[in-house]
């Protein structure tokens, strides 16, 4: 086990250093510069300043002399300074904002979870009862809404007529402390959770009603109930265990979905996270930025996978690693 | 065997509701009886019933099917009766059952050990290690013999035979006095299913109890059992002792499954077959069920259907022939 735990993770090098060409070579390939938007907004400077600037940040070498001087140094963990935000070090820039993203990510995912889930165990207990229909409807309608629709559709809402969640940002104002600081964050994150865990919960729901209504009919559920297990043991001992199996996959997959659904609806929501700062550095090709958060958002989607099949090998006693 | 029966079954009706408003009547009123350490078998093709009798005795019937009528009682006491929190202290403690398939019978998550102890905690009320104990004891006595490792394995680490014995030790694990096994060697290579019926047939003697044993094998059937119940269309259409049934065969349906036996005395070219198949229990013919397939079919089989009768003291039979 440890063994292929260690495996698994030197994998990960050759991958990540595949995503750094793959992203690198796409942030060149687009048109234009971190200085070019300086460019267009102030056209009264002298062009060979901003010459002198695209040689000073070596903007002008061939690409893969840029790509060397960044993974150098990358590889020593400096991941240099931003093109746009003054220069300020992208480490910090990240570091600000990280952890917004981890707690929205972590929010939206317990909202999947404890919803998603159990209504999903509910509407296979009672097949094709009008609970079911319900939750089976609002699961299409789930996955049918694209992220952003369903984001201002809340604001307009809930939070511009209703008044009842804030539309945007992390915090009321500066100045909280303790208790206070928490509730206020997590109100502020309900409406950016709910709206990028929705999709999520609907597909968690769907996979859950059909996972467990299968192991329900299956024989071994016939033996525990002829052995006279009761209905409580039958569905949490017997029945969830097997029916959580194929839900890893998706727990797996859902740091990727989370950290790309978060670009977008942070966006929506103006919320200070990785996803809004990683938007904003495509659109300025600031491409240390870019870079960092790739190679960020790659790692935590390989350790997600990783996690997943080792929870399997937990879960499932059949799946061992050796 | 004047002997007050442990198990009674009277005019038991189990039907399922399909969809369009059919009606499929899987079991149509079944009487029989099963005394105290006796073997009965029920013995049918694929869809005569007999392993919903079964699962309506055990009242495991899932929806669209459903117990309408009859009732079930043992030692006395109706069984239909119970709430369903009540039927789970009879299941696996009063009644055991064995399923067909041992591949998927148990649960693949949990070890050996933990699912028959979990019987053994619920119904017996045994700690932990006493249940641990006891499993091992159980486990040996179904034969094997590397019990304390067997113990802690998963259902997957065993092959078809071994998880058949392991279910065994499971049904029989809080002494029941009936343990119903439902085609318990169909799924199992043909050296494993004699061992299997042997261990079956041990157990009986060793606990005393009485089994209810589902099986389309007539071989099985001449072996182990004392009394036979052919079921046909969800009724039981001749119940005789196993000596009377074979060397008295009445009823057209149960001489066209002995013929299609091979016969080791004697030289044949084919085996004999009963033409067509069973009707599907949702439009049974009006008369007789076997009238379409039968080869002694008169003009008054199409017309009713028969009553079980007794045409000898231990021997009933469905059938106008025998009127």
């Amino acid at each position: 086990m440890y063994k292929y735990i260690i495996r698994r993770i030197l994998v990960f090098i050759p991958m990540l250093f595949a995503l750094t060409v793959i992203v690198f070579g796409l942030a060149m390939a687009a048109p234009g510069d971190a200085i070019s938007g300086n460019e267009l907004a102030d056209p009264n400077v002298d062009p060979e300043v901003y010459e002198q600037q695209r040689e000073a940040l070596g903007l002008n070498d061939p690409v893969p002399v840029q790509y060397w001087d960044w993974i150098s140094s990358a590889a020593q963990g400096d991941f240099g300074n931003s093109l746009v935000y003054n220069g300020r070090s992208v480490a910090e820039l990240i570091e600000e904002r990280f952890a917004n993203t981890l707690y929205l990510g972590l929010f939206s995912l317990g909202i999947t979870i404890l919803v998603g889930i159990p209504i999903g165990i509910y509407s296979a207990r009672h097949p094709y009862s009008l609970f079911d229909y319900g939750a089976t409807g609002f699961g299409f309608l789930g996955l049918a809404i694209p992220n952003f629709f369903f984001g201002l559709i809340a604001i307009y809402l809930l939070s511009i007529h209703l008044g009842w969640f804030p539309a945007q940002g992390t915090l009321s104002g500066p100045g909280q402390s303790g208790f206070n600081e928490l509730s206020d964050r997590i109100h502020h994150m309900i409406l950016p959770g709910i709206t990028l865990g929705l999709a999520g919960t609907a597909t968690y729901m769907r996979y859950m009603r059909s996972e467990v209504l299968d192991v329900l009919g299956s024989d071994y559920i016939r033996t525990a109930r002829a052995k006279g297990m009761s209905d409580t043991n039958v569905l949490y001992k017997h029945t969830l265990r097997n029916a959580l199996i194929p839900i890893i996959t998706l727990m797996g997959f859902e740091i990727g979905v989370l950290l790309s659904g978060a670009v977008i609806t942070e966006q929506v929501f103006q919320y200070p996270g990785i996803g809004t700062l990683f938007l904003n550095s495509v659109t300025n090709r600031d491409f240390p930025v870019v870079m960092a958060i790739a190679l960020i958002l790659g790692t935590l989607i390989l350790i997600g996978n990783l996690i997943a099949d080792i929870l399997y090998s937990i879960i499932d006693p059949r799946i061992r690693y050796d | 065997m004047t002997q007050k029966p442990l198990l009674e079954v009277e005019g038991l009706k189990t039907y399922f509701y399909l969809d369009d408003d059919m009606v499929a009547k899987a079991v149509d009123g079944v009487d029989f009886t099963v005394s105290p350490g006796e073997t009965v078998a029920i013995v049918g093709e694929s869809g005569s019933g007999k392993s919903i009798t079964s699962l309506s005795i055990m009242q495991l019937i899932q929806k669209p099917g459903k117990i309408i009528e009859g009732t079930i009682s043992l030692e006395n006491d109706n069984l239909l009766k119970k709430s369903g929190k009540q039927m789970t202290k009879i299941r696996g403690n009063d009644i055991g059952m064995i399923f067909q398939e041992p591949m998927t019978a148990l649960n693949p998550v949990y070890t050996i050990g933990n699912q028959i102890t979990e019987t053994l905690k619920k119904h017996k009320k045994l700690s932990k290690k006493e249940a641990h104990q006891r499993a091992i004891e159980l486990l040996k006595v179904v034969g094997f013999p590397r019990a304390e490792k067997i113990i802690d394995e998963y259902p997957h680490q065993l092959s078809g035979g071994m998880r058949q014995r392991a279910m065994i030790a499971m049904a029989i694990s809080c002494d029941p006095k009936l343990l119903i096994a439902d085609e318990p060697s169909t799924a199992l290579d043909v050296t494993i299913q004699a061992q299997i019926l042997d261990l079956l047939a041990e157990m009986k003697e060793r606990l005393d109890m009485a089994i209810l044993l589902i099986t389309h094998d007539l071989g099985v059937v001449a072996e182990y059992a004392d009394r036979v119940l052919v079921m046909y269309g969800g009724q039981i259409v001749e119940k005789a002792s196993v000596e009377q049934l074979f060397e008295n065969t009445k009823h057209p349906y149960t001489t066209g499954l002995l013929e299609s036996l091979p016969d080791i005395d004697k030289e044949m070219d084919r085996l004999g077959a009963i033409k067509g198949t069973v009707p599907p229990a949702h439009s049974f013919p009006k008369g007789c069920r076997f009238s379409d397939r039968c080869p002694h079919v008169m003009d008054h089989c199409y017309e009713s259907n028969p009553e079980l009768r007794q045409v000898e003291s231990d021997h009933h039979v469905r059938c106008f022939l025998y009127e």
